[in-house]
């Protein structure tokens, strides 16, 4: 008899895609991975949009931005399980180290005063998401189930976290030397 | 016994300690970990950190501060222990802006071990986001203002030759931080600057020139649980 395959979104929110590239570091466990989970809405099998409910949503970035929000207010609807992967959805992470400086000083310092900067203008068209006043971690936007840290997270980490899940076990007194922040 | 020395117990188990000790001290002896940020070494203890508090009768004190008494019965890793210490975590990660990513005391930093023992995913608390200094006019040290928990072991055990103070803290309460004094010629070189970053629990004091050298994986809390050194001691005891 097959068993049910669990159903799994991820998405990449302000972050850098690190957090999907340590998945894609589980190596060939890859091939056991897709044996137990279906990718629905997730870069990984370029579904733009849910398709179906999803039992896992795998959160990498926090929200710097109107479309982070929209994004992650999705997840949260679809998804039965939440997961922040990564320091960023966590803390913010290093987009957030635009937190506590003004929106005006930040633009300029971009679009204007910057070195590397030509066409000196800020952006203002209605396509380009509204600007957050600060970058919110994701638990600060949607109630988040679990969080993963790591800066990407370790693959083994990623791994043992996602084994958990499937096995309906307790995300406690995780590996020590995959417990980490950077 | 012998002379000097006193019986107390620590969460039930009857241990020796020696007259005078801290509560810290007569644990870590005997191979019992009670965790501290500010306390260190050979320094007197300041108690500024309270990652310390335990349980003696009905009160709450701090471990480093207290010294020993005949008798004393010491509540130190109950729950509700555990979990205050944890919160107090939090409240220093959500308190200054502590980005274990970019840090080069990552890995080394005691605050992050602390972090990882009571296994801290997100503080329960909201960030602060609060923007702080970074002092690198000195040539060999950086003061990373964002990073500092002013538990002021700098002040206590960076000292000139002569004995004079080279850091100090302004203000007070929640508004409390330290200071370099960048006139003294002293502060100015390479030794002080090795002094304060390997006093600094975190990666608030940073020597210049020299970060990134150990890989990750092989740096101090990759593996080992802070603490673990201490309770690897026990069974010998």
């Amino acid at each position: 008899m097959s068993k049910t395959k669990l159903i799994v979104a991820t998405t990449s929110l302000a972050g850098c895609f690190g957090c999907h590239m340590s998945l894609l570091d589980i190596d060939e466990r890859i091939l056991e991975l897709v044996e137990v989970v279906e990718f629905n809405r997730s870069p990984i099998d370029d579904f733009k949009e849910f398709t179906k409910e999803c039992d896992l949503g795998l959160v990498e970035g926090g929200c710097c931005n109107a479309e982070n929000v929209r994004v992650l207010r999705e997840f949260r609807e679809h998804c039965k399980i939440l997961v922040a992967v990564g320091q960023c959805a966590i803390t913010g992470g290093l987009p957030a180290m635009r937190n506590g400086i003004s929106m005006k000083e930040l633009l300029e310092e971009a679009y204007f005063n910057g070195v590397t900067v030509g066409n000196k203008m800020i952006p203002n068209d209605e396509e380009i998401p509204a600007i957050l006043d600060r970058v919110y971690p994701c638990h600060e936007i949607v109630k988040i189930d679990a969080f993963l840290p790591g800066c990407a997270p370790r693959a083994d980490l990623i791994w043992e976290v996602l084994n958990r899940i499937i096995e309906g076990k307790s995300l406690d007194n995780l590996t020590y030397k995959n417990f980490k922040y950077d | 016994m012998e002379q000097g020395h006193i019986k107390i117990n620590i969460d039930g188990r009857e241990i020796i300690a020696k007259e005078g000790q801290s509560i810290v001290q007569a644990a870590r002896d005997n191979g019992i970990f009670i965790p501290t940020l500010c306390d260190f070494k050979s320094l007197q203890p300041a108690g500024t950190c309270r990652m310390c508090l335990v349980k003696v009768g009905e009160r709450y004190v701090s471990a480093c501060t207290t010294i020993v008494s005949q008798g004393m019965s010491v509540e130190n890793e109950s729950v509700e222990l555990k979990e205050n210490r944890k919160s107090l975590i939090e409240m220093l990660f959500v308190e200054g802006n502590h980005m274990c990513p970019s840090c080069e005391k990552s890995g080394n930093c005691q605050l992050q071990a602390l972090a990882y023992r009571y296994q801290m995913t997100a503080p329960r608390y909201p960030f602060s986001f609060t923007q702080r200094k970074i002092d690198a006019s000195l040539p060999y040290l950086v003061v990373e203002h964002n990073r500092c928990i002013q538990c002021l072991r700098c002040v206590r055990g960076v000292k000139a030759k002569d004995g004079h103070d080279i850091f100090g803290f302004i203000d007070r309460g929640g508004a409390i931080h330290i200071s370099v004094d960048t006139t003294d010629t002293e502060a100015a070189t390479e030794v002080i600057a090795q002094k304060a970053m390997d006093i600094c629990p975190v990666g608030a004091l940073i020597k210049k020139g020299g970060a990134y050298r150990v890989p990750i994986g092989e740096r101090k809390y990759d593996n080992e649980v802070i603490g673990s050194d201490v309770e690897k001691e026990r069974d010998k005891v």
